[in-house]
């Protein structure tokens, strides 16, 4: 007597491979998110043609919407399966859900990505306070709560990726490091200390791949599930690298 | 020390806080997860981080009281040096974070921001938003990615521990890890581990914990000899959000702005919440406690919602259980205050708490047990001999553990926001511990070992996933897991008995036999969870036993472990003179409770079941006293334990401190 939903998923073996759609009857669960989903097919891995097959790979962790893990493209647009609820998810496509891989990071099986592409971005734009040692030298710079309140959504970005698989200019062709990236370039120069890096920052988003590639569409800032205001970040790059250029030009 | 490397096996805030000080001591770290570090389970903390600061110093608040609340909080079943030597750190740990760049919420002045937690008398917490766990990860992600850029540090994500090698004189020589893609096991030599591997919350089925905190990583060292400790000690917080798949939790400040608890008279009752009229209601926290009413200490909460569920049969829902935590009746302004709290309950829950009763139940939460580790106290401080080789090394030499992982900061319960400070201090101080051993290593490097030790060791893990993988047979990992968290929760959480936990633990040899006939769905040598999540659901079988037999041997109440049958029934006798007569019978029992019960429980794996040993608890700072809040007779109780204390010692007695029995968040 329990209700069930179909949800269809795009699945690959592995990279090499091609893809191919599978659906699966799920029984509903009154609170149901799509994690939860996954983990039902897992125990019992059958399509709705009655074919066995295998639990479908996805990438987790903390459930709650604050690492990034899971993200990946349900009902066509990009989100996390943990905060993905199932009674939503029906009213938007009452059919079936459907589920694919994000599509700009190389599918390493089914749902999983290899988003390794973001953390060596964020490796190009320093983002880092680059401090003398962890040794007790006493307090971080005082810091007013209007500065606190700027850096403090920014900070809260968790490489989940909705935002450049939203945006039209990143694919691991153009090279554009991508809007997160950007906007933590912007948080580091807003601090205190991480100012000190501030031109090497400004300087990869001057150069190939920078800011330049933005075609200031919006997509980004759409997907965000925090809410990082990006288009602030890629606006304020803008002006920044500007200057920055002045400043290289007249010899500082 | 050239060519040598150190492994830091986990990468939440303990992993990432070790990996940056070796680095910054120029020793090479590879450092393996089984997620990007970046998005280990730290990030889900949300209340703060705890020291003293100059705000509470001029109210009173020092070290030595940060100290005397954690060892109190603890029920005193932590070792006092390293307790004392973290709560003298803590400003600085917190001073080092905020130099980093963690966006602590500030002053109008600038200064970082306090508030309260449980526990205390004072504003100890440093936050960041709601989200002090995820900036403080980040901030250390960042410094980490920093050493990477510069060749100090390697990072394997997506690589899963299997166990350490040790050598035939029982040295730790390096560890063994799978690439969870390409699914290829090999070797790690190096000439120290850290395990910063974090809780065990899945083994009760869900938890407030993350997916990857199966504990599979401290059963792998705990089999391969490392001890295990005080494994029955499991904090469980009072409100959680029971999801489908993970128990969120909802924040104490629920109850704190006039939130009530109640469940429907009629068990199941099936109406829409808001219809029952108020005589039908049961607000089991008013009646059974009206002084308190819903804002009694977390661990009666806990008990009482555990009962009306378990025992009585009251749960709100059939299938699962919970309770009602109703905040649809506070008006408006009330709701705006909780606003960031409660739109959590509305992103999982796909319901509006202003509107209807959220459905609320205690969630395993924290593993204050861990795997044994040593210390070596400063006798002229009281605190730690910093760098001495004996800090956070287990009883394999060569194997360091720290954070969750470990045992030792919180004793029989931990406090709210100690623990990201546990792991970031234990993080630190690892690594001069580390870098002596490195400069006086006795039986060479693990680079001059013979390579067939090394290959030897890969091709035993390689043998037993193949046969793993092989394995035909009736049984389905994902059920036995939720059957195993089911038993778990029930007997071996907020209440425990005798005979539940020996049901218990029969049932676990059958979970035990039952694994051996596991099949898997998925035989294929790429990117498998299926095998991986069938590898730990053993490891969790083989701790639910150790944490069952753990329980069931300790006859007492202490901390978060709650045996009624042996509990000390509190003075309640109308008369002053039985009254004060009472009292004295409870203190004397309660110091024949801590000289048999007073101790680290240690457990050795035996291939036939863990082996226990009970080791004093170095109590030398701050003599135990009796944990009263809460309990009936609670003054006469101080009283007489003061008395007692004086006329053992002629020193000056410690008053009973009256703080909140602390718990978590
Ligand atoms: C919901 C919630 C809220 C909390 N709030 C607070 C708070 O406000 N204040 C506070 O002080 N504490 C809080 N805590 C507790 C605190 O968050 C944790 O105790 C702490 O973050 C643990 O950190 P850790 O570094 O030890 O381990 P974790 O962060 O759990 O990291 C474990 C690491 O080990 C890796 N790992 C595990 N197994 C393996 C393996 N087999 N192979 C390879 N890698 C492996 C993982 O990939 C991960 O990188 C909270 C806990 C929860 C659940
Ligand atoms: S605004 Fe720029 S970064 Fe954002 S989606 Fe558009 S092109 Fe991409
Ligand atoms: S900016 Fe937003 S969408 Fe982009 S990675 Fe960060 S959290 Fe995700
Ligand atoms: S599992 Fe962490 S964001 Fe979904």
């Amino acid at each position: 007597m329990s209700k069930s939903f179909k949800v269809r998923i795009l699945r690959q073996a592995d990279p090499n491979s091609g893809s191919h759609w599978e659906t699966f009857n799920v029984d509903y669960e009154d609170g149901m998110n799509m994690t939860t989903v996954f983990q039902r097919i897992a125990a019992d891995p059958v399509t709705t043609e009655k074919q066995p097959t295998v639990p479908v790979a996805f990438d987790s962790c903390c459930l709650e919407e604050v690492c990034g893990a899971c993200t990946m493209v349900i009902n066509g647009r990009v989100r996390q399966a943990c905060s993905a609820l199932v009674d939503a998810l029906l009213e938007e496509s009452p059919d079936a859900i459907e589920v694919r891989p994000m599509t700009k990071f190389p599918v390493v099986r089914d749902l999983v990505v290899d988003r390794h592409a973001m953390f060596e971005s964020l490796k190009c734009v320093k983002a880092w306070v680059h401090v003398d040692g962890y040794y007790d030298l006493g307090a971080g710079p005082r810091l007013a709560p209007q500065v606190q309140e700027e850096a403090y959504p920014l900070s809260r970005c968790m490489t989940c990726g909705c935002c450049v698989e939203a945006c039209p200019q990143f694919s691991d062709k153009t090279g554009f490091i991508g809007p997160a990236a950007i906007s933590q370039a912007i948080l580091f120069n807003l601090h205190p200390t991480g100012r000190v890096e501030r031109d090497d920052r400004l300087g990869v988003l001057t150069g190939p791949g920078g800011i330049a590639d933005c075609g200031n569409s919006q997509n980004c800032v759409k997907v965000c599930p925090k809410e990082i205001p990006l288009t602030d970040s890629i606006a304020k790059a803008g002006r920044d690298t500007t200057l920055y250029k002045l400043r290289q030009w007249f010899g500082r | 020390m050239a060519n040598q490397q150190v492994v830091v096996v986990g990468g939440g805030l303990a992993g990432l806080a070790a990996s940056m000080k070796l680095a910054e001591a120029g020793i090479h770290v590879a450092l393996i997860s089984m997620v990007p570090v970046k998005r280990s389970h730290s990030v889900c903390a949300q209340g703060g981080i705890n020291s003293v600061n100059d705000y509470t110093r001029q109210q009173g608040d020092n070290e030595w009281k940060h100290f005397d609340d954690t060892v109190y909080g603890g029920d005193f079943l932590q070792h006092q040096p390293p307790v004392k030597e973290m709560c003298d750190w803590a400003p600085r740990v917190v001073d080092l974070l905020d130099r980093l760049g963690v966006p602590f919420n500030r002053t109008a002045e600038g200064f970082r921001d306090q508030r309260r937690f449980g526990g205390t008398l004072y504003k100890r917490t440093a936050f960041a938003g709601a989200t002090t766990g995820q900036q403080m990860i980040y901030a250390l992600d960042e410094q980490v990615r920093r050493w990477e850029a510069e060749g100090l540090v390697d990072k394997y994500e997506y690589w899963e521990f299997l166990g350490p090698i040790i050598d035939d004189r029982g040295d730790c020589r390096g560890v063994v890890a799978q690439d969870m893609f390409s699914m290829e096991i090999r070797s790690f030599p190096s000439d120290a581990v850290v395990l910063a591997t974090g809780g065990n919350g899945l083994i009760f089925g869900r938890s407030t914990m993350s997916m990857i905190c199966t504990g599979g990583a401290a059963a792998r060292a705990y089999m391969a000899g490392v001890d295990y400790a005080n494994g029955e000690f499991v904090q469980v917080h009072p409100t959680a959000i029971p999801g489908t798949d993970k128990l969120r939790l909802m924040s104490e400040s629920a109850r704190g702005e006039g939130g009530r608890v109640w469940v429907p008279r009629r068990p199941q009752d099936d109406r829409d919440p808001t219809s029952i009229p108020p005589g039908e209601r049961y607000y089991f926290l008013e009646e059974r406690y009206p002084a308190y009413g819903n804002l009694v200490p977390r661990d009666i909460a806990t008990r009482e919602i555990f009962d009306v569920c378990v025992t009585q049969g009251l749960s709100v829902e059939s299938g699962r259980m919970c309770v009602y935590l109703d905040v649809s009746e506070l008006p408006a302004d009330t709701h705006k205050k909780l606003d960031g709290i409660l739109e959590i309950y509305e992103k999982f829950q796909g319901a509006d708490p202003r509107v209807v009763p959220m459905k609320i139940f205690p969630g395993v939460h924290y593993s204050m047990g861990g795997l044994w580790i040593d210390f070596e106290k400063n006798e002229t401080t009281g605190g730690l001999v910093l760098g001495s080789t004996r800090n956070q090394h287990s009883n394999v030499p060569g194997l360091f553990v720290i954070g969750e992982a470990d045992y030792q900061f919180h004793g029989g319960n931990r406090l709210g926001a100690n623990s990201l400070l546990s792991c970031i201090f234990s993080g630190l101080i690892v690594a001069p511990s580390i870098e002596n051993r490195l400069n006086s290593l006795a039986n060479g490097a693990a680079a001059d070992q013979a390579a067939s030790m090394f290959e030897g060791a890969a091709t035993i893990h390689q043998e037993q996933m193949d046969s793993l993988i092989k394995n035909q047979g009736d049984e389905n990992p994902y059920t036995l897991q939720l059957e195993l968290g089911d038993w778990m929760t029930r007997q071996c959480t907020v209440v425990r008995n005798n005979k539940d936990l020996a049901a218990l633990l029969e049932k676990i040899e059958e979970f035990k036999s039952r694994f051996d006939r596991i099949s898997l769905s998925d035989r294929s040598n790429w990117t498998n969870q299926n095998f991986s999540f069938a590898r730990a659901l053993g490891d969790m079988i083989l701790m639910a036993r150790v944490m069952a037999e753990g329980a069931l041997k300790r006859d007492e109440c202490r901390g978060a472990h709650f045996k009624p049958e042996f509990g000390i029934p509190a003075p309640d006798a109308q008369d002053p003179a039985e009254l004060r007569r009472q009292a004295q019978a409870w203190c004397q029992a309660f110091k024949k409770k801590n000289e048999q019960w007073l101790k680290t429980t240690r457990a050795r794996y035996t291939p036939q079941g863990p082996e226990f040993s009970y080791e004093e608890v170095d109590t030398s700072l701050i003599p135990p006293r009796p944990r009263t809040y809460g309990l009936t007779g609670a003054e006469i109780i101080g009283e007489v334990w003061a008395e007692m204390s004086r006329d053992a010692s002629n020193e000056p007695p410690k008053a009973v401190a009256s703080a909140a029995g602390g718990s978590s968040a």
